[in-house]
């Protein structure tokens, strides 16, 4: 069970409108390294993962709804008011054509989300490998995103985002820690 | 000397049909050095980690565009 809070993560605050930086952020909405990727994959793989680790799929996954959030807020601004020229013009007449100006979870490239994206192997190492690397995407993907970005206040949540991503894969990385050690070794700190 | 980006220098080659990049460079944060958290790291106050997005100075790297004009951690 989830309690809502009914404010943002972190507050999104958009300068311009620009369909064209909304088709770009689509990416981490519903692309293969995006947020609701990464929220499906973890809130899943957290069943069958040793009980050690649960906790940390539980609240990582939790926190990536948090984000994705975030996102559709970033892409409703940029979009909300585009005309349908506008669209067109962004290279959104495809998806003005289908969808209005209503967010859908697709990648930059117009490609709908699919759970394909995604993998739950059963094997604690490889999904938390696969949890790894997904966080150093999605980094790299803020990256790109920021570089092609001149919206100085987006910029700021997306670098609060990357952030993000950094402190998971670190988390990641622990979990892999906690699970290859030496069981019944004594350990001193 | 410890950075958290890195350089390369990809072969140009006389007959590159764009102009060249000499310089590569790519972002290693510091996730992939520090391992196990230790205890007792830094921390920065309430209000500056609500901005930075982590609690812990040694986990921050900040990231600008190059259109951007750095305004604080480092340069790229």
């Amino acid at each position: 069970m989830w309690v809502y809070e009914k404010k943002l993560q972190y507050p999104v605050r958009v300068g311009t409108c620009n369909p064209k930086l909304a088709k770009f952020l689509i990416e981490q909405y519903g692309g293969a390294d995006g947020e609701l990727a990464a929220a499906l994959r973890y809130l899943n793989q957290r069943y069958t993962i040793p009980d050690k680790v649960i906790g940390l799929l539980t609240d990582i996954g939790t926190e990536e709804f948090a984000h994705l959030e975030m996102i559709a807020t970033m892409v409703y601004k940029l979009t909300k008011d585009a005309t349908p020229e506008q669209m067109k013009a962004a290279g959104l007449g495809a998806h003005y054509a289908n969808h209005d100006n209503a967010l859908f979870y697709e990648n930059a490239g117009g490609s709908p989300f699919t759970a394909t994206y995604i993998q739950a192997k059963g094997d604690p190492i490889a999904d938390l490998y696969e949890d790894i690397a997904a966080e150093e995407k999605a980094r790299a993907t803020y990256q790109w995103i920021i570089n092609m970005s001149d919206d100085t206040d987006l910029n700021d949540s997306l670098r609060f985002l990357r952030e993000r991503e950094i402190i998971h894969s670190q988390r990641f990385r622990e979990a892999v820690e906690i699970l290859k050690d030496e069981q019944g070794k004594k350990r001193v700190f | 000397m410890f950075t958290l980006r890195k350089a390369w220098h990809p072969y140009i080659s006389p007959f590159d049909p764009c102009k060249p990049i000499t310089v590569k460079t790519y972002s290693t944060p510091p996730n992939l050095y520090i391992g196990f958290q230790p205890p007792n790291l830094p921390q920065f106050s309430p209000i500056e980690a609500l901005k930075a997005g982590t609690l812990w100075k040694a986990f921050y790297d900040p990231w600008y565009s190059p259109y951007e004009i750095v305004k604080r951690g480092q340069s790229q």
